[in-house]
């Protein structure tokens, strides 16, 4: 029996006196990837950084509505207990590069003051790395700086940085958008495999990749969405009409 | 993420062909021993599974290529994997005749010692078997020996043809038995020709060649 | 057409030699004042003219010691004072990059930056000598440290607006609240410039003058008491310079070359601290 991990119940923001999303409603299960697709400018970005409230970050945003993390509201949530039971790996890799692979792994523990000891750290840190398939590559490396990996293995450190703290959820923002396609793929098979694990909310302008890779795709149009369900489906029989012709490329 | 659905694929459209040859096999020995439950039960059972089989494996067909844009040798796979699963289906629905007209004869006495539509039989079914084995090998050798002994199948049809024309020129009869007999030897017969269709199909699948209707021949 | 080609390649060389002979040429005040330092000085730099204290008049020997530990004292000093103020506006203003209380600092780095050294020095007369009634290391190390700030505050706005904004991001993403990602991530990835500033801002003041002659005043004696009057090397040189005596004028030459020396080697460490400590992103 699937739990729902996310739910989002008419979920609602605004910017200055923009409403970018309308009543936005679903569900993400456990374990599985939930993709949100769309043409730029959709909201899809923003509904994401809602879930962490990054988004609050930018002055003058205004949210209605509820997002439950399993059965905790979000919103009542202090933000950064909040963010310390999610994880985000961003568009572009952005490991600390002042510090060590190793450090940037359990920097989530470190920059927030969390200290356990150094067999603790080392074991999160050989489960986060092995988690996200980059183990084998920097194992005897751990202690220079991430400076020298490509871009591809930026990102699995991201990701194996944001592993480390045990999320509930991942959020993705566009992760492969800025790596080739060789990195791309690595990471599309890295999510699928990550699926055992742990619960994924990907944000792609990439349709076939959300097509590769996720079990649920929500279609989100200026602000709306329009659709939302197993992928599958909808990337065969779509329900509504704007979908199948974005998916057809009519548009976006 | 391609790949696991490919083998998977793979694994179901074999598993059907192996459901389909034994529907076949179950037709005819039903009929050389004389078990109409062993007919009834192709009827009843086999054939819905069949049709269950079929419908699942062109969704999964729809949905691979919705959602992984296969290219190349993996495009042409599912493709053929698709129409092989239609000339399956049509397979069993003749193996499906063939239990029906048994289910007529056995209750009468026999024209004659049933030699020649086994026989038939066995030819029919072995190339179907070979085709589903040069799938498996993905071996267009074989699939192209498959092609050629259709020409076997025909001819035994033809044979049984001027066999059944004899006796139903001797005793009006034994027409109706006769007439029963030679719709099962033309089901048969179609067995071959899917089977060619198969064997057509794999070597597409394999070597990216078009070998139907005889393309090769005009272009030699 | 031909003739116009070949006039146009000359000018283009000549444009080319010109340029060069000018920046070239504007090296020489440098090359001239490293040179006759140099050759004046170096004469007077041995062990003794190093480590030991001024002799009265009429007496040989002699050297420096008490001007080389005071101007150390001193940049010490100012950069106890000035550091901390310095970097914590320079994240303010990094921060808000608009607000009232952000432009009217700006304004204020801006003028302080154009006050005369000598206007500052009077106005730490004012402040701490008149009060204390006596020059003090103290008082010169608040003028020092006044002059200092600027540089740092500009300096450290500068670097930590160029970290850019997906290592806050990554921070903020991981539940770190604001003001520890300021401290941790930040302010350490951005530390090459930092200290480059710093730096820059120390081989400023090491040579200033006119500020000392109202607060650190100079003193014949060692001194490590803040609350007294210290020696520095730019007023040791001014002192011997203006002196009617031709051994201390070799002194102040002396002085002059030890005090340049300090002053390009601050300047190469921070050249240095900015390339070799640079972080890539």
């Amino acid at each position: 029996m699937e739990s729902t991990v996310l739910k989002v119940e008419d979920f609602s923001a605004y910017f200055g006196d923009n409403q970018i999303l309308k009543n936005i409603n679903l569900d993400t299960g456990s374990n599985l990837v939930t993709a949100l697709m769309g043409p730029s400018g959709c909201g899809k970005t923003t509904l994401i950084r809602c879930v962490n409230r990054m988004h609050e970050l930018i002055p003058g945003t205004k949210v209605a509505g509820k997002m439950y993390l399993k059965d905790d509201d979000i919103y009542a949530m202090e933000p950064i207990v909040l963010r310390r039971k999610i994880g985000m790996v961003f568009q572009k890799p952005n490991p600390f590069p002042m510090m060590s692979i190793y450090d940037n792994v359990i920097a989530g523990y470190k920059l927030n003051g969390i200290r356990l000891k150094k067999d603790e750290f080392d074991s999160i840190v050989e489960r986060s790395l092995k988690g996200s398939a980059l183990w084998g590559e920097v194992k005897d490396s751990l202690h220079r700086k991430g400076t020298f990996l490509s871009g591809g293995q930026q990102q699995r450190l991201c990701i194996a940085r944001a592993l480390a703290m045990n999320p509930e959820i991942l959020l993705l923002d566009e992760p492969t958008s800025a790596l080739d396609p060789k990195s791309t793929s690595a990471i599309e098979e890295l999510i699928v495999e990550l699926k055992k694990t742990v619960t994924m909310l990907l944000v792609t302008h990439n349709i076939a990749q959300a097509a590769r890779v996720s079990d649920f795709t929500a279609f989100i149009y200026l602000g709306e969405l329009i659709e939302f369900g197993p992928t599958e489906k909808m990337f065969t029989v779509p329900k509504d009409k704007r979908t199948e012709e974005y998916l057809t490329g009519k548009f976006g | 993420m391609l790949e696991e659905k490919m083998i998977a694929l793979r694994r179901e459209l074999i598993e059907y062909a192996t459901h389909v040859e034994g529907m076949i096999d179950k037709s005819i020995s039903g009929i050389v021993r004389k078990e109409s439950s062993t007919l009834e039960e192709v009827i009843e059972k086999d054939e819905p599974k069949a049709n269950e089989a079929e419908i699942a494996i062109e969704e999964l067909c729809t949905t691979m290529i919705a959602q992984y844009e296969p290219k190349a040798k993996d495009l042409r796979t599912i493709l053929m994997v698709m129409k092989m699963n239609n000339d399956l289906e049509r397979a069993g629905d003749h193996a499906v005749n063939i239990a029906e007209c048994g289910l007529y004869i056995i209750e009468r006495p026999e024209l004659k010692p049933l030699l020649d539509i086994p026989r038939m039989a066995k030819e029919a079914v072995g190339m179907l078997k070979d085709s589903i084995e040069a799938f498996i090998k993905e071996d267009a050798l074989l699939a192209a020996m498959v092609c050629e002994r259709d020409n076997i199948v025909d001819n035994l049809g033809q044979q049984i043809l001027r066999e059944l024309i004899t006796f139903m020129g001797a005793d009006p009869a034994t027409i109706e038995r006769s007439m029963r007999l030679l719709n099962i030897a033309r089901n048969l017969e179609r067995i071959g020709d899917l089977s060619t269709n198969i064997s057509e199909d794999v070597i597409f699948m394999v070597e990216g060649r078009v070998i139907k209707h005889h393309r090769e021949q005009e272009e030699g | 057409m031909k003739d116009n080609t070949i006039a146009r390649m000359i000018k283009d060389k000549a444009f080319r030699v010109v340029v060069i002979f000018l920046a070239c040429f504007s090296m020489l005040p440098l090359l001239l004042i490293l040179y006759y330092i140099t050759r004046n000085g170096i004469a007077v730099i041995n062990w003794e003219f190093l480590t030991q204290l001024p002799r009265p008049i009429g007496e040989a020997g002699g050297g420096i010691f008490n001007a080389v530990i005071g101007t150390g004292m001193l940049i010490v000093l100012s950069s106890i004072l000035s550091i901390p103020f310095g970097i914590t506006a320079g994240i303010y203003l990094s921060e808000k990059s608009e607000g009232k209380i952000a432009n009217i600092v700006r304004l204020c780095v801006v003028v302080l930056q154009g006050t005369p050294s000598i206007v500052i020095g009077i106005v730490v007369y004012i402040w701490v000598v008149a009060p204390f009634h006596s020059f003090s290391a103290l008082s010169g190390g608040v003028a020092l440290s006044i002059m200092m700030l600027p540089v740092i505050i500009k300096s450290t706005e500068e670097t930590l607006k160029l970290m850019p904004y997906h290592l806050k991001e990554a921070s903020l993403a991981l539940g770190v609240p604001y003001y520890k990602t300021i401290l941790k991530v930040i302010l350490p990835t951005g530390l090459s410039g930092i200290l480059t500033g710093i730096l820059l801002s120390v081989a400023r003041i090491t040579g200033e003058t006119a500020p000392l002659l109202f607060t650190a005043f100079g003193n014949q004696f060692m001194n490590w008491n803040l609350f007294k009057p210290i020696d520095s090397l730019p007023y040791r040189i001014f002192y011997y310079a203006m002196s009617p005596y031709p051994e201390w004028h070799t002194f102040a030459w002396g002085a002059s070359f030890i005090l340049v020396v300090l002053v390009l080697a601050f300047n190469l460490i921070a050249r240095g601290v900015a390339v070799k400590w640079k972080v890539q992103f």
